[in-house]
């Protein structure tokens, strides 16, 4: 019997945490790295009588970032309690947004391979979020979890996209495309080990062919963008086999484990997940208006899919090198800073791409913390197209300046790496060269082109590769056939 | 599950209570009867009432994005059952 074959069906839901100063109902502290429910207060804790105010800027925030994804915008929404129990959630209920959230129907173009597609977003919400726990030994006794309240009630927005996701590759492509979105709109840092940027997967997988969804497992504790595809790979194989084994696939949540590069069940999701959300009373409506819309929308920057179209456009670079160049808005303001000082767009984006992206990602370090200019590299640059130095010596004053930030010019000066175009000195190299190698002298002579390669290589050695190698290559054909 | 489709023991559940059968069917019956009481409402005509998510017309309460310790030398923690290296000790949650 032939295998059958199966389509994946993901839809993905991203919490992003909104980059306020303090959390969404209370004035706590959203600090990063406190100690243990230092950042807690009686309304974040959830004692009795307290009263919720909603933080301003983390609507502010929540808006541009359903204006960023073409959500349409909800002009009165409204906050909901979602109840359930879990010891890292004070209250008992967790305010979210359940029938009006604040956008919906939004959309996210993915580049592939050349080929857009369009992902719907279903739904944008605000949320508090959770505390954290650690159970067990990990800090203390077994049998026992320890709660820290610190990130409870920090602004959160869901991102929920339709399910119109089709492998683990798109959804890597989504996941990196959404977080430079909201980068770029600055209502997020999108930093996922401090769990700024988390992201759950919804993976069922259908023979090919057939409308209905099938089972779908939900895929929790996904924090980096490397295990969102593995994850998913492997839910997408563990699910096929279930399947050609005549089995169910059961719908459950699912936890993936880094380390064994599996998923495995953590709960059963056909029981009871009655969350009986109703409208939080102690909360007023959020009614936005069409100035506040304008407003949001004109505090918006160029956003990664504009900036790289504009690119191609203006800078006549590849889609392929704007899109490189684009995928973070640190990185876009290199290369255009550069550009301000040396308008060769290409020679520019080929450096960035491959020698400085691989020197920062040997460091580990971001383009934010590049210890080299871009006014800097723009001039390094500069002196290869001047031919004040090769292209070959400009990778070693380049290695010089990423390790001691100087400038090109101090890097060249100080190891004298000046070109030599003097043809004085050349020619003096070239008759070293000559008498040292009679014979490949002579087959160059009468015709045999291949051995410039070899003529011009011993002059760049003997010159320490500071000679002109074009000035040189001339200089040898006017000597030798001229 | 009785006639109104009310389910006494999953409310129970979901609210973590532990009710004996007495209990169970008083509370159930009592249930009902606030059901009862609530479905008035439904009798009237609100064809031409605008929906509403709040009680009182209040709309866009905010408060600015500033971040304060509210009562600096409050220790919530010793409030709690039981505590541990700073963090709340609860009943262990997942195996």
């Amino acid at each position: 019997m032939a295998l059958m074959e199966f389509e994946t069906v993901i839809g993905l839901e991203v919490h992003a945490q909104l980059k306020t100063d303090s959390k969404i109902f209370c004035s706590c502290s959203t600090r990063f790295g406190c100690e243990p429910n230092e950042n807690t207060c009686p309304i974040c804790l959830g004692m009795p009588g307290v009263l919720p105010v909603l933080n301003k800027r983390a609507v502010e925030y929540a808006l541009k970032a359903c204006l960023a994804t073409h959500c349409e915008v909800e002009r009165t929404n409204i906050f909901d309690r979602k109840n359930y129990f879990y010891p890292d959630l004070p209250k008992g209920y967790q305010i979210s947004q359940f029938t009006l959230p604040i956008g919906r129907h939004g959309r996210i173009t993915l580049q592939g391979n050349g080929i857009p597609k369009v992902i719907g977003i279903t739904r944008i919400h605000m949320e508090e979020d959770a505390g954290k726990s650690i159970h067990g030994d990990n800090l203390g006794k077994p049998g026992k979890s320890y709660v820290d309240f610190n990130r409870t009630g920090v602004p959160l927005v869901e991102i929920v996209s339709e399910p119109e996701i089709r492998s683990a590759e798109e959804a890597r492509e989504y996941l990196m495309i959404l977080r430079s979105i909201l980068e770029y709109s600055e209502v997020s840092d999108c930093n996922m080990e401090e769990g700024s940027f988390r992201c759950d997967a919804n993976v069922s997988i259908r023979p090919v062919g057939q409308k209905e969804m099938g089972t779908r497992a939900e895929v929790k504790n996904i924090n980096s963008f490397k295990f969102v595809q593995k994850a998913i790979e492997y839910e997408v194989e563990r699910q096929s086999q279930v399947l050609r084994q005549g089995d169910q696939v059961v719908q459950e949540t699912r936890l993936y484990d880094a380390n064994r590069g599996v998923t495995f069940s953590m709960r059963s999701k056909e029981e009871a997940h009655d969350y009986r959300y109703f409208p939080e009373p102690d909360l007023a409506p959020i009614v936005i208006d069409e100035d506040w819309i304008k407003r949001a929308q004109s505090g918006l920057p160029e956003l990664p899919e504009e900036k790289r179209d504009r690119f191609v456009k203006d800078y006549g670079i590849p889609e392929y090198d704007a899109g490189v160049l684009t995928a973070s808005r640190a990185l876009a303001d290199y290369f255009e800073a550069c550009i301000r000082t040396f308008n060769e767009p290409k020679a520019i984006s080929n450096w960035i791409m491959s020698e400085l992206l691989r020197e920062l990602k040997s460091a580990n370090k971001d383009i934010s913390e590049c210890p080299v200019t871009p006014e800097n590299l723009a001039k390094l640059l500069k002196m290869v197209h001047d031919n004040t130095i090769s292209g070959k010596i400009a990778k070693t004053v380049f290695e010089d300046m990423i390790a001691s930030g100087k400038s090109p010019e101090t890097v060249v000066e100080e190891k004298n790496l000046v070109q030599i175009s003097d043809e004085g000195a050349i020619e003096t190299l070239i008759d070293d060269v000559i008498s040292a190698n009679p014979e490949q002298a002579e087959q160059y002579r009468s015709g045999k082109d291949k051995v410039i390669g070899f003529l011009v290589g011993q002059v760049m050695k003997a010159s320490k590769g500071k000679a002109n190698p074009g000035l040189v290559n001339k200089m040898f054909q006017k000597k030798l056939r001229g | 599950m009785s006639a109104s489709g009310f389910d006494v023991q999953t409310v129970a559940f979901l609210a973590r209570l532990k009710l004996s059968l007495e209990e169970e069917d008083r509370l159930g019956r009592q249930f009902e009867q606030i059901l009862a009481h609530i479905d008035k409402l439904n009798t009237l005509d609100t064809s031409n009432v605008e929906p509403t998510s709040h009680a009182i017309p209040l709309q866009n309460v905010f408060r600015e994005d500033k971040a304060e310790t509210r009562f600096p030398d409050e220790d919530y923690l010793s409030l709690s059952p039981a505590q541990y290296k700073d963090h709340y000790e609860v009943p262990q949650i997942i195996g």
